[in-house]
């Protein structure tokens, strides 16, 4: 099959988000355009958390700490200057100086440095702290990783300064629309989906499997797995830097353990594996969450949607350990292939892609 | 001076003795299944519940306190039984990430109950007597509820020794950590055992949260999370699964707790004249007052430590440790 047919199918699910995202973002809906955004940023952390954790086996529990980090550090840098004298009167001088809010033409092109720097930090910090937990596997990395959760969390209320510490972080520019998420979900889902079919990704897969049997045959556990944990980092940063700047304002309490465990369940419902699964599972989640979060806000039974979504994950884990894809993909790159939908009965490919054609 | 220190002991065995009797119920459970229960902390906070409602009926603490923990007791086997035994073998993160979705029921649960009983999410905890005021011996005064809390966890944690030294049901949980297949080919029922299990770490996770909120003043849905963290990384630093580890545990993380309080900003406190000016500076340098709100900070990079220099903790056996 010639890749012109098989980026066909991608492409087309690319054309026909993009049509549908501009009929959103002229229609002025508001509400519906913040929930895709919301829906642009969980599909970046689902599917950076599928790099970190599903595709090496190591779980980590710390990816919502990366996302405060990019939050953080993004929103200092681009707020203006006469806004970062009232409101972090004692930052240090070098950092006091740098006001990321520069446009060019109508492009905050600021914004997108301050992102970068801000996911570039992340993953400095990723790789530090990664060479020394990567070392550990099963529970150990969990726990240690949460850990790391705490320690963000510590720092981001104390480092008064920097962060407000405990009071709200206020007056961010909200610089992030429909078209910036999108294009960096793209962006994730590309990179990551690129990863899962190159040898890096298949190291990874394959220490997950069996570490030993992995390392007898001459595959390293160590590297896959760092590179999965700081490329995951970037993403995750990136998506914090899409919310602050969506949100406007915010606390160090938002970045904890209710949102880690809401990424958790997109990506253990999609298929830890599976790209389009996550994607999938995030469309789930955030969807069945915002419809419930309407019969909380009539009914007043708030707490209602965590509960559903505690069942649904304990279900999903007793019956359906896979979740909805397992490690198979939508197979869009095969939606122009007359002989993918001449054979019938198998609408998923159920084996590996094999062809590594570039 | 010397009462200053006798005080900070005294909490520091006060919080231990918490940190033990919760990390012995995570470390039993943990032994057997390899199940880290993190709603462990969830029992706590129901306990805290029972024992608001009940003392707020008017019962007297003698009432109260056997209907809360029978009460958590209950939710304790209800949640082996549905959540956690259909998945008995999974992989170990499938077990963890349940008990993930346990906590976020049993909190969530909570919220709404309240919510439909019209109180707040945030509850003053009606201190009872016998737990309340302080105690004052001398110069030393020390709140009552901390020598409660250090007797109660005592008193506790022997009956638990000689439970699981001297009962048949005790040698079988400890057959059953050991090897879980070998001790069900000898006939040990291991349903039985793990519900044990569960049950006793329920009953020591109920006392703990009285005494937790008696100490706290208030309690909310969420409570049980810090102190399960807590009282993993004291399974952790005295050996995951192993029940003397997790008490020693405990105790090592009151007074590390205690300590990194008690000496941050030590170069201040220090009187005139007792040390040179250079230790001060480098004490105050080091060792910054600020350093106290780190104290959680300062635990978990400990307990990052002990995992990568000792993953077996202090008394743990090798195998325990899932490491490269």
């Amino acid at each position: 099959m010639t890749n012109r047919r098989r980026a066909a199918g991608p492409l087309l699910v690319i054309a026909l988000s993009s049509i549908a995202l501009a009929v959103l973002d002229a229609s002025g809906q508001s509400f519906w355009q913040g929930l895709v955004i919301n829906l642009g940023l969980f599909i970046i952390l689902t599917v950076s958390l599928n790099l970190t954790s599903g595709f090496t086996g190591v779980f980590s529990l710390g990816q919502i700490g990366f996302m405060a980090l990019g939050a953080y550090v993004a929103a200092i840098l681009t707020l203006p200057l006469q806004e970062k004298a009232a409101y972090l009167p004692d930052l240090p001088s070098w950092i006091a100086g740098i006001h990321l809010d520069q446009l060019i033409g109508s492009i905050p092109a600021g914004f997108l440095v301050a992102t970068v720097i801000a996911a570039a930090l992340a993953c400095v910090v990723a790789w530090l702290v990664g060479r020394v937990l990567m070392r550990l596997s099963g529970h150990f990395v969990a726990v240690a990783t949460l850990g790391f959760l705490v320690i963000v969390r510590v720092v981001l209320f104390n480092a008064d300064s920097f962060t407000r510490g405990s009071r709200t972080f206020s007056n961010v520019t909200p610089y992030t629309n429909l078209w910036w998420t999108a294009a960096w979900a793209l962006l994730a889902v590309y990179v990551v989906w690129r990863i899962k079919r190159s040898p890096y990704g298949r190291d990874m897969f394959a220490q997950r499997e069996d570490r030993v049997a992995a390392q007898a045959i001459g595959i390293r556990v160590m590297d896959p797995r760092l590179l999965a944990f700081v490329v995951g980092a970037f993403f995750s940063a990136v998506a914090g830097s899409l919310y602050a700047h969506f949100i406007t304002s915010f606390s160090p309490t938002v970045f904890y353990f209710d949102l880690t465990f809401r990424v958790i369940t997109m990506l253990v419902i999609g298929g830890m594996g599976s790209v389009s699964g996550s994607v999938l599972g995030a469309i789930f989640i955030v969807g069945l969450s915002e419809a419930l979060r309407r019969v909380e806000d009539s009914t007043l039974l708030y707490g209602l949607s965590s509960i559903v979504l505690a069942v649904i994950f304990i279900v999903v884990i007793t019956v359906r350990r896979d979740g909805l894809l397992g490690q198979r993909e939508v197979p869009l790159d095969r939606l122009f292939d007359p002989a993918f939908w001449r054979r019938q009965g198998r609408p998923m490919d159920t084996a590996p892609e094999r062809d590594q054609s570039p | 001076m010397t009462d200053y220190v006798i005080q900070q002991v005294v909490n520091a065995l006060s919080a231990g003795s918490l940190y033990a009797l919760m990390a012995v119920g995570l470390a039993m459970v943990f032994g057997i299944l390899r199940l880290i229960n993190f709603a462990h902390g969830d029992l706590m906070m129901i306990a805290a519940y029972l024992a608001v409602f009940s003392l707020g009926a008017g019962l007297p603490l003698e009432v109260a306190v056997p209907i809360m923990v029978i009460g958590t007791v209950a939710v304790g086997l209800l949640m082996e039984r549905i959540a956690y035994r259909p998945i008995r073998g999974a992989p170990d993160v499938a077990m963890l990430l349940s008990s993930f979705a346990v906590g976020q029921l049993l909190q969530n649960g909570t919220l709404l109950t309240t919510r439909l009983a019209g109180k707040p999410t945030l509850i003053a905890f009606p201190s009872p007597e016998q737990l309340s005021g302080i105690i004052s011996l001398g110069a030393i005064t020390v709140p009552r509820v901390n020598v409660v809390s250090f007797v109660a966890g005592l008193v506790l944690l022997g009956l638990l020794t000689l439970f699981v030294t001297r009962t048949t049901l005790g040698l079988s949980m400890r057959a059953a950590a050991e090897d879980l297949k070998a001790a069900q080919l000898v006939g040990i029922k291991v349903n039985r055992v793990v519900a044990t299990a569960f049950a006793i770490g329920a009953a020591l996770a109920a006392v703990a949260g009285l005494l937790y909120s008696v100490q706290a003043g208030q309690i909310n849905p969420y409570m049980g999370f810090t102190p399960v963290l807590k009282a993993f990384i004291a399974a952790v630093i005295g050996g995951f699964g192993s029940i003397p580890g997790a008490v020693l545990g405990g105790f090592v993380l009151g007074f590390l707790e205690v300590l990194v309080t008690a000496l941050a900003g030590i170069g201040d406190l220090l009187p005139q004249g007792s040390v040179p000016p250079e230790v001060r500076t480098f004490l105050q340098q080091w060792l910054p007052s600020a350093l106290a709100s780190y104290r959680d900070a300062v635990v978990f990079i400990v307990l990052i430590l002990v995992l990568l220099a000792r993953p077996q903790g202090i008394l743990g056996r090798r195998d325990a440790g899932d490491l490269e």
